[in-house]
């Protein structure tokens, strides 16, 4: 499957994952901090994928200042 | 997973509730969210009229929305850090948001008021970005709600933001701050020749219930097109790495956010505020009549803003003199 990250943007193939969790777990994230998305839909972390999926991990966690 | 209320396909898990949503109960439970907390702590009333900082981001453009779907009566406020792109991209995110609302929004930048950019002042002065960038957004949200004739000032912060805030202060003991960690911020008036006038504006977080990733999860289920870029200065920021340590913890015990800052305000935060302003006296600034401490008997103290402004012009006035020749 495709999926594409964030900050900087890039799109890296993965193959094998069947669900969100196992997708972030072979990426290394954690899943608290994104959102996963498919087709401008949001995915519980138990979300089945298939390898024809096109995922967008996007970080939630802001920095800065105040 | 199901939705815990109508046990339909749900798009959103928030494990620390042990619940998850579709997408019509996440926005309900959300604007319930942030209904509760401006009534219980409490924020301001329906005929209020709201000043909403907004940056573009997910969190003060959620803000905004939920205000908006609750009936209150906000104007937006944007101010450009002129941080190259980054900035160009948020301003127009607040613009085409404001536009699909039809809601009311205010432009100023730093460069007009203040005659800097973000990046500037930090060269300038020799400081982090960050830190030039927060002294200078607090001074001007609250400047401009006075000029505009705002009572209540709304900012985005939310869980995730007070927690790192917290565990910052906690780590440092600032207990200064800690005294003043509170998501209401009452306004401070001062008196001079018998008549008064806000020196700070009630400021106002009804975003602290939620975490980061629920605003998000918010703004991608409302299609709110917020920039999703990070803040090209925010590089080696402290408050951001307080973050992901306390994601981390989250992660593996689920609650830990909101325990920690809801315990604090419940239990601690009492105990810090007496000691307020570290026992100095709160006067108005010399320059600019902005509130400042008054230590060691200074006879015209000068607050933080008005000091690094000043540092900043005479750092580029010198910049610019041609040196002198020896003869």
């Amino acid at each position: 499957m495709k999926v594409k990250l964030r900050n900087p943007d890039r799109v890296v193939d993965v193959s094998g994952p069947s669900t969100v969790l196992d997708l972030l777990e072979d990426l290394e994230i954690v899943p608290e901090a994104v959102l996963v998305i498919r087709d401008s839909t949001l995915l519980t972390r138990d979300e089945g994928l298939s390898e024809e999926d096109e995922i967008e991990v996007r970080p939630v966690l802001s920095g800065g200042a105040w | 997973m199901k939705c815990k209320v109508c046990r339909g396909h749900a798009v959103v898990d928030i494990r620390r509730h042990n619940a998850a949503f579709c997408r019509e109960h996440f926005i309900d439970h959300v604007r319930g969210q942030v209904a509760r907390t401006i009534k219980e702590f409490p924020m301001f009333e329906p005929e209020d009229r709201l000043f909403v900082a907004v940056s573009g981001g997910k969190d003060s453009l959620a803000l905004w929305d939920i205000l908006l779907d609750l009936g209150y009566d906000t104007t937006g406020f944007y101010l450009d850090l002129g941080i190259g792109g980054y900035s160009d991209r948020s301003k127009a995110a607040a613009i085409a948001f404001a536009d699909r609302r039809g809601a009311k929004l205010i432009l100023r930048s730093l460069a007009t008021e203040h005659g800097y950019t973000v990046p500037e002042l930090a060269r300038l002065t020799g400081r982090v970005p960050c830190a030039g960038c927060g002294l200078n957004k607090r001074y001007e949200f609250n400047r401009a709600a006075i000029e505009e004739g705002f009572e209540v000032l709304v900012t985005g912060h939310n869980l995730d933001d007070e927690v790192a805030t917290l565990l910052g202060n906690v780590l440092h003991w600032n207990t200064d701050m800690l005294g003043r960690q509170t998501p209401v911020l009452e306004e401070r008036i001062f008196e001079s020749g018998g008549s008064a006038h806000v020196a700070l504006v009630k400021k106002v977080k009804p975003l602290v219930r939620l975490a980061e990733r629920e605003t998000a999860a918010y703004a991608v289920l409302k299609g709110i097109d917020y920039v999703v870029d990070e803040c090209p200065m925010v590089d080696g920021n402290t408050h951001h790495r307080y973050k992901e340590a306390a994601t981390l913890l989250e992660e593996n015990s689920p609650g830990t956010k909101q325990q920690f800052y809801f315990g604090f305000l419940q239990r601690a935060q009492s105990t810090f505020s007496s000691s307020g302003d570290g026992g100095a006296e709160v006067v108005p600034c010399a320059q600019c009549g902005a509130p400042t401490v008054r230590w060691d008997g200074a006879a015209e103290p000068v607050c933080s803003f008005c000091k690094t402004k000043a540092l900043a012009h005479r750092k580029r006035a010198s910049a610019r003199r041609p040196a002198r020749r020896e003869s």
